[in-house]
């Protein structure tokens, strides 16, 4: 049997629950409400977190695009996503909302630019 | 040059931009301009580009730059005024706002209502007097973030972080995501006055350690950091403890150890100021003690949501205009005490004329679990609540019918103590 201690985050008492994991089976222990052993099972399973990082731009007066994925992708492939987004680089302009990557990493989530920063194209840069 | 305004809003952050935006709405016809130092708005959230803002606001999770857009795009069509890249130097008692900008010159407005909306700075190293060398390599949490996401700089390869506010845990992330170490993040109090999500998403997700009632009494390094002191402290006294102090490799440390309400306009202007919170004293419409000058936002308290930011904007602004419009004075005025383990209370007085619903915003000073939250008037309590937890770093809100209760008002946990502490006058 395996047995994980978390702290549950769905509200600020900030519960110490012990979920136990025997094959199939999980039992939580600790919690004080039903949206914190779904917030615990869940994080247990499988640990999902929204990616916000930053692409470069070529074309703007702004270096940068702040940029995140549409939804909530597994913890495992973050690494994978940033990877992703360490290396990429997309000229200006890009407004908010613009979809960069489209089911980046194979997670079903896209890259969304989250800024409009750099949607102006600035001519006079090299 | 010389200009009116029937509404002068100074600050282009979350707050100014709720403020004008709801000035315009309780009154179509005034003049409203927006006055922001910075070459675009948005303040403060242009660099957050983290998720997390408007859950209670919008009912989604958003970015900071996604959070103001939504804003900036509503100016649109309104025939508010933006001037960017404009400074204001003083406001006058009278109301006058003097500013400077390159494109306008020296200009003094004439204002009908001011709104005060300049956000608030970081506690920087000076203030906490850490003994050691003066290296590059110090940054406050906020300075780190500005360089990281707007500038593109990295600032280091190997950090420590001194204090567990929310841009510290917010910063731990950031830096490791784009290849940097964090090595740990002291915290001199035995509790953080961040939010749990950020403990667990920032820290908890990438190993990163917390140490609790631990504090950085050492810069080492000459040109550059090249590592710091940390000791362990007495809970009690919060002095270090002999023996506890351990050498920590670094070549950055990062500074979030509390924000400072920016009220120097604001004291210039004559407005009085509650020493707990560090910005102005206001009556349930953010008013201030001056009559036709308003408050809101991080300029009148720490909010660790821009949801409530963006609520009490919308107080002010809407206050602003009926001011800017009828006028009217502070007139007799009753005062919001804080009582056992209450930090302070916004507002800090209500106005006479004052009907409906109040909602009060306040801070307790510790952790509190199990405890009974109540509101009295005179001997009387208006309002009793039981809290499962309360924490420093959660801003708390009730909600009193004023309709119903009549006379000063004292928050307070139930329990033993019955110091009270005043605001000024009764």
């Amino acid at each position: 049997m395996e047995k994980r201690e978390l702290t549950c985050i769905v509200c600020p008492v900030g519960c110490r629950v012990t979920v136990e994991i025997e094959g199939e089976e999980m039992r939580v222990s600790g919690n004080q409400c039903k949206r914190g052993e779904a917030y615990c099972r869940q994080e247990v399973s499988c640990p999902v977190r929204t990616v916000t990082s930053l692409v470069a731009v070529s074309g703007s007066e702004h270096p940068l695009c702040p940029v995140k994925t549409s939804r909530a992708i597994p913890r495992a492939k973050i690494a994978e996503v940033l990877a992703i987004l360490r290396t990429m680089r997309v000229k200006a302009p890009v407004a908010i909302g613009d979809i960069l990557v489209a089911n980046i990493a194979g997670t079903g989530a896209d890259l969304v630019a989250t800024d409009s920063r750099a949607a102006r194209v600035e001519t006079a840069a090299e | 040059m010389d200009r009116q305004f029937d509404v002068v809003v100074v600050g282009g952050g979350p707050a100014g931009l709720a403020a004008a935006l709801e000035a315009r709405k309780q009154s179509p016809e005034a003049s409203i301009v927006i006055l922001e130092r910075d070459r675009a708005l948005g303040g403060i959230l242009q660099q957050c580009i983290h998720n997390g803002f408007g859950l209670h606001f919008f009912g989604e999770e958003l970015t900071g730059p996604e959070y103001v857009d939504r804003f900036i795009r509503r100016l649109e069509g309104t025939g508010i005024e933006v001037w960017l890249d404009t400074m204001v130097l003083e406001i006058g008692g009278g109301r006058e706002v003097v500013c400077v900008s390159a494109e306008r010159g020296l200009v003094s407005i004439q204002a009908g209502a001011v709104v005060l909306a300049m956000g608030c700075r970081e506690r920087p190293r000076g203030a906490l007097g850490i003994p050691g060398t003066r290296p590059a390599g110090v940054y406050t949490a906020g300075t780190a973030q500005r360089l990281t996401n707007i500038d593109g700089y990295l600032p280091g390869k190997r950090v420590v972080i001194l204090g567990s506010g929310d841009i510290g845990l917010i910063m731990a992330r950031r830096m490791t995501w784009e290849g940097a170490k964090v090595e740990l993040v002291a915290e001199i109090m035995p509790y953080s006055s961040g939010l749990k999500r950020n403990i667990v998403q920032c820290l908890e997700d990438n190993g990163i350690p917390l140490l609790f009632n631990h504090t950085v009494t050492r810069v080492h390094g000459r040109e550059r950091v090249e590592g710091v002191t940390i000791s362990e402290v007495d809970p009690a006294t919060r002095l270090p403890l002999r023996g506890s102090a351990q050498f920590v490799p670094c070549d950055t440390l990062l500074l979030s150890v509390g924000l400072i309400p920016e009220n120097e306009l604001s004291k210039g202007a004559g407005v009085e100021i509650d020493l707990v919170t560090g910005g102005a004293i206001v009556d349930e419409r953010r008013q201030t003690s001056v009559p036709g000058i308003f408050a809101c936002g991080n300029v009148l308290h720490v909010h660790d949501l821009v949801d409530n930011v963006s609520v009490e904007a919308m107080i002010a602004g809407t206050a602003a205009a009926q001011y800017a419009r009828h006028g009217g004075g502070c007139g007799a005025q009753r005062a919001v005490s804080t009582g056992r383990g209450v930090r302070y209370v916004v507002p800090q007085r209500i106005s006479a004329g004052a009907e409906g619903k109040l909602d009060m915003y306040f801070r307790v000073d510790n952790v509190y679990r199990g405890e009974t939250l109540e509101v009295l008037c005179g001997e009387e309590i208006v309002f009793s609540r039981k809290k499962a937890v309360m924490t420093p770093g959660e801003m708390e809100k009730i909600t009193i019918d004023l309709n119903k209760v009549r006379g000063d008002l004292t928050v307070r946990l139930a329990g033993e103590s019955q110091e009270v502490r005043r605001h000024g006058k009764a």
